[in-house]
């Protein structure tokens, strides 16, 4: 497997500038893609199979290929990349472009290109400013270059950072839209999809830094390369990372399909000593538990679909047999209870709630039927709003109810903790 | 009061958008960023200036998380206290800062001096516990380095 988002390099090395970058190879994809058409570029991402690395999975070739025909359409038309990396448990992005900043460039170039937008903006998020540094100076090193003038590309192209000002919301791309108009970063009704009105009302394609990224090499080396590089399905190569109580913590360019086992046992170091393997999510606190059970499963979209499962952003959060689940999960809750835009009812009101009740059961004050009444209350809520946020809640929470049954029914038959009891036993 | 450096940078941004409403939000970065958190008068003068009314600004103001409202103490400690922070030990690191400046997450100390925040997840789960310190990323905090983070801002007393 070739390195084609991070190159080989160690996470202490510095980014790689414009210099480095194109003494490597950099933008020759781009060259490449200005003498092709714009729809043949377009095809190229389809056939490669390319899925958004935000999260969701999402074919990307099906984004573009949505896109209206410039001809018949208003202008500007939009490229956002979605930089606001808020998942719990994500840093994948913050890596790649504190590492090698300008393939997310080339490829949002070279999508720009393919989807005729004529404006792009980074959306990123407030707490980034390293990385804010990083892809300005970037910026300004392609642009001295003259890589972003009409003479270069073939076409007027503005691009934009905006940093955000702070919202789990803004992750989701019409909520994105609206963030990005100044209002507050509610989602909108589907359809009209972003790329019929997006972005003030005009064909906007919302992309993921690390999907963008992956455009350079495929332009490169097609689709055949492209798919050859992953283990099992899907394609391609992709940043995986692991957080938690493993001994090296970190991200990681492997090839799609890799497995839970690979990632935190031969790159994370394995467990920390004193700690064991209970569960993990396996990409952001949006994904569902996976228990000892799944250490082998390939960690891609597809396969995990046919478990049940999501991949989420492949970023990797161990629990632990030290952490109690349902103090775990109650974090999980609070987290979305408190990021919750607050535009449906059953999320708005119903998070706290559920949040309330997890607390209650792990400090000893939960009841008889609590269990029951909080599956019922998930069921509920995960899919009556308008997004995917509450889903997304619904996720972990529901996963851990059913994978640790015993120990929330034990809490509330015991009127305690006994992680916490053993916690202090332990002296930890 | 707004500067004059202040409205030129808000009139930049207000430029290469379609809307006066669009620049909204970078332009309460830009008054957070010179005071500290947006205040009441701020909040007037922006909406003179940007031709927006002010239940708008304030929409959009209550919105996000890292507008302020309130004036903080002279420095702002935000504690992660996301999944994988928590599990790294989080709790005993805001615990820390909460005993040491005998005040609760969400609070300012008396002297004004220190803000004490829980915050989202920083993105820096691979160093968790992770903490943020007048913006300022410090990463794997434990809470011996709590209390020495606070030394350095207290200059060394308590």
């Amino acid at each position: 497997m070739e390195k084609v988002l991070t190159f080989e390099l160690s996470p202490n090395d510095g980014p790689v500038m414009i210099d480095r970058y194109i003494a490597d190879g950099g933008y020759a994809a781009l060259d490449k893609a200005i003498g092709m058409d714009s729809g043949e570029i377009t095809a190229l991402v389809d056939q490669s199979g390319l899925r958004g690395r935000g999260g969701a999975g999402f074919p990307t070739g099906f984004k573009w290929k949505a896109m209206p025909d410039p001809d018949t359409c208003s202008h500007p038309r939009y490229i956002l990349c979605n930089f606001d990396e808020m998942e719990p448990g994500t840093f994948k992005d913050k890596y790649l472009a504190l590492n090698n900043p300008h393939v997310i460039l080339e490829g949002l170039i070279i999508a720009a290109k393919a989807v005729q937008a004529d404006i792009g903006y980074i959306f990123l998020r407030g707490e980034y400013k390293k990385v804010r540094k990083v892809l300005e100076e970037a910026i300004a090193e392609i642009r001295k270059k003259g890589l972003l003038e009409r003479s270069k590309l073939g076409f007027d192209f503005e691009l934009h950072i905006h940093m955000s000002a702070g919202r789990y919301m803004c992750g989701e791309e019409t909520a994105l839209i609206n963030a990005l108009e100044g209002k507050r970063a509610n989602p909108r009704s589907k359809p009209p999809y972003p790329q019929q009105c997006g972005l003030f009302g005009k064909p906007t394609l919302v992309q993921n830094v690390e999907t963008l990224a992956n455009i350079p090499a495929i332009v490169r080396n097609g689709t055949d390369w492209f798919k050859s590089q992953a283990k099992h399905k899907n394609g391609g190569t992709k940043l995986y990372g692991v957080s938690g109580r493993v001994k090296t913590p970190g991200c990681w360019e492997l090839p799609m399909g890799s497995t839970l086992r690979e990632v935190i046992y031969e790159h994370g170091g394995g467990m920390q000593d004193g700690y064991e393997f209970a569960a993990a999510l396996p990409g952001g606190a949006s994904t569902m538990f996976m228990g000892p059970d799944h250490l082998d499963t390939p960690l891609d979209f597809d396969t995990l679909k046919e478990h049940g499962l999501s991949m989420g952003t492949g970023t990797v959060i161990v629990l632990d047999d030290k952490t109690c689940p349902v103090a775990a999960t109650a974090n999980l809750a609070k987290f979305y209870a408190r990021e919750s835009c607050g535009w449906c009812t059953p999320c708005r009101e119903g998070l706290p709630w559920v949040h309330a009740l997890l607390v209650d059961i792990e400090e000893g004050r939960g009841v008889n039927g609590d269990y029951e009444e909080l599956v019922k209350q998930i069921e509920m809520i995960g899919p009556n709003t308008y997004c995917a946020f509450a889903a997304g809640a619904s996720f972990p929470i529901l996963s851990a109810l059913m994978m640790f049954e015993d120990v929330f029914k034990e809490h509330i038959r015991l009127g305690r903790c006994t992680y916490r009891l053993e916690k202090q036993a332990a002296g930890r | 009061m707004l500067t004059k450096e202040e409205k030129n940078k808000i009139a930049e941004e207000m430029s290469h958008m379609p809307s006066a409403q669009a620049s909204i939000i970078d332009a309460l970065n830009i008054v957070q960023d010179a005071h500290g958190h947006v205040s009441d008068e701020d909040m007037k003068e922006l909406a003179d200036f940007m031709q927006v009314s002010i239940s708008e600004l304030e929409s959009v103001a209550t919105f996000y998380n890292l507008v302020f409202r309130k004036d903080p103490g002279e420095h702002v400690i935000s504690v992660c206290d996301s999944i994988s922070c928590f599990v790294c030990g989080s709790d005993e690191v805001m615990q820390t800062f909460a005993e040491k400046l005998d005040i609760r997450p969400g609070e300012t100390t008396k002297d004004k001096k220190i803000t004490l925040l829980p915050t989202v997840c920083l993105g820096y789960c691979e160093k968790a516990p992770a903490i943020s310190v007048d913006g300022e990323i410090i990463t794997n905090v434990s809470p011996e380095k709590a209390r020495e983070i606070l030394k350095d801002l207290t200059g060394g007393g308590s």
